[in-house]
């Protein structure tokens, strides 16, 4: 790409750059009015060159911090990087967060002025300005609905670049900038304790953006859609690092409802997205190819399955049969052409998926249609790229090895450590959380269990405390067990028990809507949840799952001795209300296996069938008592692979 | 709420009287609208609201009364004239052309303001194609004022209902109306569609000065909303205030529950 790395160390000099060397090639597309218009890179430097004069003039100094909240637009970003200019530091919030959630990052940072997109956004500010006493300055880009505010802390956007550019000020400003210099505080959103917010510096973005780009060739022909919250560290480097690396164009769509039409407009070639928006783009597949004539269900169902069988070797570069080429050929022209179209991937290179656990059937759907789906590994605190899974070498399982640059190793509790040169700065004005993650040798310890498979692959399981033991000192990962059940549209959640024990069982709650369908497919009369917990039948269905599962383990030499022995479906469903799940549905597994103690012992002492007695909480209030009879299944269990290999 | 922000009287009813045979509609009613303004009509079924917003814009003809909009009297209007003047309305029953677009059926509120001859926009020539670049850049406007862009090229029978009522809106206002008659716009609503109608009024009546009538049944939504409130019972006018005025005043609460004889 030619990008002399010395001297272009900072993201203002890398727009000021683009803007002398492809002035007039597209730097962010907006859909407005219906029409996508165009900023190029001269313009997009224009505009932050004004913006940066009035946020200088309107008193941001070197070192301040300037918060963002809004979705994609422009001039979210012309603002981030305006900010940088001035040696300022852009805090991107989440814009759907309520108000309550924006305090703590405003104080925390000290945050003098915010940008705002609209009406909604200025009403959170205003709603926390009395609790955040630095916030002097809040601008706004759609003036819909504030033209009577009269505040004296809300100003336009539009009189903030009215200012005069004085330029050789603002080249001076950008000059001083250095690579070491913070270029973004993003907040983590904190699950598990108080946000904290991560300081990352120009050189580590710049840096990992730069050696993904070259892994994966991007130029300045490729289209990214700007559709994930600009606050999250992956939108962050998508849209914002990596074009002003490689040059490239992000389109923002004209709302949050028309992403699927944008998409298809656009037509982007790099393409992110986290497993649950491509298992709902799957699902309207799903649903429109059930209520689709005979004939096409027929053709969809016939090529889905040939893709199923060649589509993802094909893709990988491996060798296929002329037959099954031609059938694929077909197959494209048919069916897997049009479904791209539809989907809007049909120019996508390289697409991306992370963030969580991806099932690999919802994985191997997209790579067989000749989408060039790849997982990778990373997260805010490492500017995202760790791991990329490479072209040619994609597994469903893993995240793929190391990219350059990047050291791996684990601590004997099998937690991750990193060291990167994107590795974060520090937590802001935490010290004692920096020290945690960040040891004295600058490894990075991710709280992530894994190791690396045959191929130098890593591989994630759980959190490093869920991570235990068998009896026999072998590994257990629960989670990474119930992931794999989970997977299965029939299983909605499990729960496996296992260390300090001899073997692995499980309790499983089935999807109550699958399996009601199933049943009703094969004319089973049943009278609700607990009543299909009861069948023989369901329990077949569970346990041809778990078998599944069990024979996948099984070729897995560290996972081998995981593969689930006994389990029974509980008699009701995991809920919230009764403490078994987290609001954002996670097992509270400590507390179920006190909550079931007489059930875990019936899996471990051989019974057949357990009674079970049980308070319930009815949704009103109201509480009584259960008892049934349940059943326990057994599973059959297969040989490591490596046994297998020797006998 | 703010009587500051309203203006001098745009519209006003002088003793109209509507009947229909031997029913009285509307019996000597009188009312005016200043500008700006949010004006509600309510009253109980068959209390004669919408026969007064169809006298309002020319669809009924009154027998007796004049009508004064804009300096200009007559003893009744015509629905082109109400029109032509700046008059626009939605229906308490949606009357929108459910085989078309939710784009081509806001365009069809530009039909006034188009220029061209029948034949310029067949052949597609040069004025009538700059003509509607302008009048689409108006309706995306409205579009993007109603934010139902996701919708743009959904014809409108499949749309649920509560967004049917939020084009009809936006077809009304792609006549740039200067009085809007709104004839129960929140009818048959869940609470969030309700909110987001309330907003859209309220942004409405803000953001394009636009004066509004309008009919409404929940009184919660009236309150809330609405400057001033015109109660009718039986074709006549029981009372005329502002909604505290309105919520205390004994006839109009005989007329909603009843009085005991």
């Amino acid at each position: 790409m030619g990008i002399d790395v010395g001297t272009l160390d900072t993201f203002p000099k890398l727009l000021m750059h683009h803007a002398r060397l492809r002035g007039g090639k597209p730097a962010i597309r907006e859909k407005d009015l219906g029409i996508w218009q165009t900023w190029t890179w001269s313009r997009f430097a224009d505009e932050v060159r004004a913006l940066a004069c009035g946020l200088a003039e309107q008193g941001v100094h070197r070192g301040d911090h300037v918060a963002l909240v809004g979705d994609n637009r422009p001039r979210i970003y012309a603002a981030m990087c305006a900010a940088q200019c001035l040696g300022a530091i852009p805090v991107p919030l989440y814009q759907d967060a309520v108000a309550e959630e924006m305090a703590f990052p405003i104080q925390n940072a000290q945050i003098t002025h915010a940008l705002a997109e609209d009406q909604e956004q200025v009403d959170k500010l205003l709603e926390i300005l009395p609790r955040c006493p630095t916030l002097k300055h809040i601008y706004y880009d759609d003036p819909r609905g504030l033209r009577n505010y009269t505040q004296a802390e809300v100003a336009s956007y539009e009189e903030l670049i009215q200012t005069k550019v004085d330029s050789a000020f603002i080249d001076a400003e950008i000059a001083r900038g250095r690579g070491s210099d913070s270029a973004a505080m993003l907040f983590t959103s904190g699950t598990t304790a108080a946000a904290k917010g991560v300081v990352l510096t120009h050189h580590a973005l710049i840096d990992r953006a730069r050696v993904a780009a070259e892994m994966e060739h991007l130029d300045d022909d490729d289209v990214v859609l700007a559709y994930l919250p600009p606050a999250w560290i992956g939108q962050y480097i998508f849209s914002y690092a990596q074009p002003f690396v490689t040059g490239y164009c992000i389109c923002c769509p004209e709302s949050a409802e028309t992403v699927m039409t944008d998409m298809r407009e656009v037509g982007p070639t790099y393409y992110f997205a986290p497993p649950r928006v491509l298992e709902a783009l799957l699902t309207q597949v799903s649903i429109r190819m059930e209520d689709a004539a005979a004939l096409k269900r027929w053709l969809y169902r016939r090529f889905m399955a040939i893709a199923g069988r060649v589509g993802g070797a094909l893709l990988d570069g491996k060798p296929v049969s002329m037959v099954d080429r031609f059938l694929y050929f077909l197959g494209n022209v048919f069916v897997y052409g049009p479904l791209r179209n539809v989907l809007g991937m049909s120019r996508v290179r390289v697409a991306y998926t992370a963030g969580e656990a991806i099932g690999p059937d919802l994985f191997k759907f997209y790579r067989s249609l000749g989408i060039n789906l790849k997982q990778l590994y990373g997260s805010t605190e490492t500017s995202v790229f760790v791991c990329i899974q490479p072209d040619g070498a994609v597994k469903p399982d893993t995240v793929g090895p190391a990219v350059p640059g990047v050291e791996l190793k684990f601590t004997p509790e099998r937690e991750l450590l990193i060291r990167s040169p994107g590795l974060f700065k520090e937590y802001y004005k935490n010290p004692q959380a920096t020290a945690e993650a960040k040891d004295a040798e600058g490894w990075f310890h991710t709280g992530d269990a894994g190791y690396f498979d045959q191929d130098g692959h890593l591989k994630i399981i759980d959190r490093v405390k869920d991570v235990g033991k068998l009896a026999d000192g072998t590994l257990f990962a629960p989670k990474y067990l119930e992931n794999k059940l989970k997977f299965f549209p029939y299983i909605r959640e499990a729960v496996c028990f296992g260390h300090g024990r001899d073997r692995v069982c499980a309790f499983i709650n089935f999807d109550i809507d699958a399996v009601a369908n199933w049943a009703e497919k094969r004319n089973m009369p049943y009278a609700g949840y607990t009543d299909l917990a009861s069948r023989d039948e369901v329990y077949d269905l569970v346990r041809g799952c778990i078998e599944r599962v069990n024979a996948d383990l099984a070729a897995d030499p560290e996972l081998a001795h995981s593969q689930i022995t006994r389990f029974l479906i509980l008699h009701k469903e995991l809920d919230a209300d009764d403490g078994e799940l987290t609001r954002t549905r996670k097992v509270r597994r400590r507390h179920i296996a006190e909550r079931y103690e007489p059930l875990v012992r019936a899996l471990y002492d051989g019974s057949r069938t357990v009674h079970v007695e049980a308070q319930v909480k009815y949704e009103d209030g109201r509480s009584g008592t259960f008892s049934a009879e349940l059943k326990i299944g057994d599973a059959k269990t297969f040989a490591p692979a490596a046994a297998q290999r020797a006998a | 709420m703010n009587g500051t922000r309203t203006g001098e009287v745009v519209l006003s009813v002088q003793d109209v009287s509507l009947s229909f045979g031997g029913v009285r509609a509307l019996q000597g009613v009188s009312f005016d609208v200043r500008s700006h303004e949010v004006r509600a009509i309510i009253g109980p079924n068959g209390a004669g609201k919408s026969s007064l917003l169809n006298v309002l814009n020319g669809v009924y003809h009154p027998q007796e009364g004049k009508i004064r909009f804009r300096d200009k009297e007559f003893a009744d209007m015509d629905p082109h004239v109400a029109a032509s003047m700046g008059i626009a309305r939605t229906f308490q029953n949606i009357a929108l052309f459910k085989g078309m677009t939710v784009l081509d059926n806001i365009m069809t509120g530009r039909n006034l303001k188009m220029g061209c001859n029948f034949l310029q926009q067949a052949l597609w020539l040069g004025p009538a194609r700059r003509e509607e670049l302008a009048h689409r850049r108006a309706v995306e406007e409205i579009i993007d004022f109603l934010e139902i862009q996701h919708i743009r090229r959904t014809p409108v029978g499949r749309l649920p209902y509560g967004l049917q009522k939020r084009v009809e809106l936006g077809r009304a206002l792609a006549a740039e109306p200067q009085l809007l008659l709104l004839d129960e716009p929140m009818a048959g609503m869940n609470l969030e569609e309700k909110q987001d109608m309330c907003r859209f009024v309220l942004d409405v009546n803000d953001h394009y000065g636009t004066t509004l009538v309008l009919i409404e049944h929940d009184m919660g939504v009236v309150m809330d909303i609405s400057d001033r409130v015109l109660v009718l019972d039986y074709g006549r006018k029981i009372a005329d205030g502002i909604p505290d005025e309105i919520k205390n005043d004994k006839s109009v609460i005989d007329a909603y529950l009843g009085v005991a004889h």
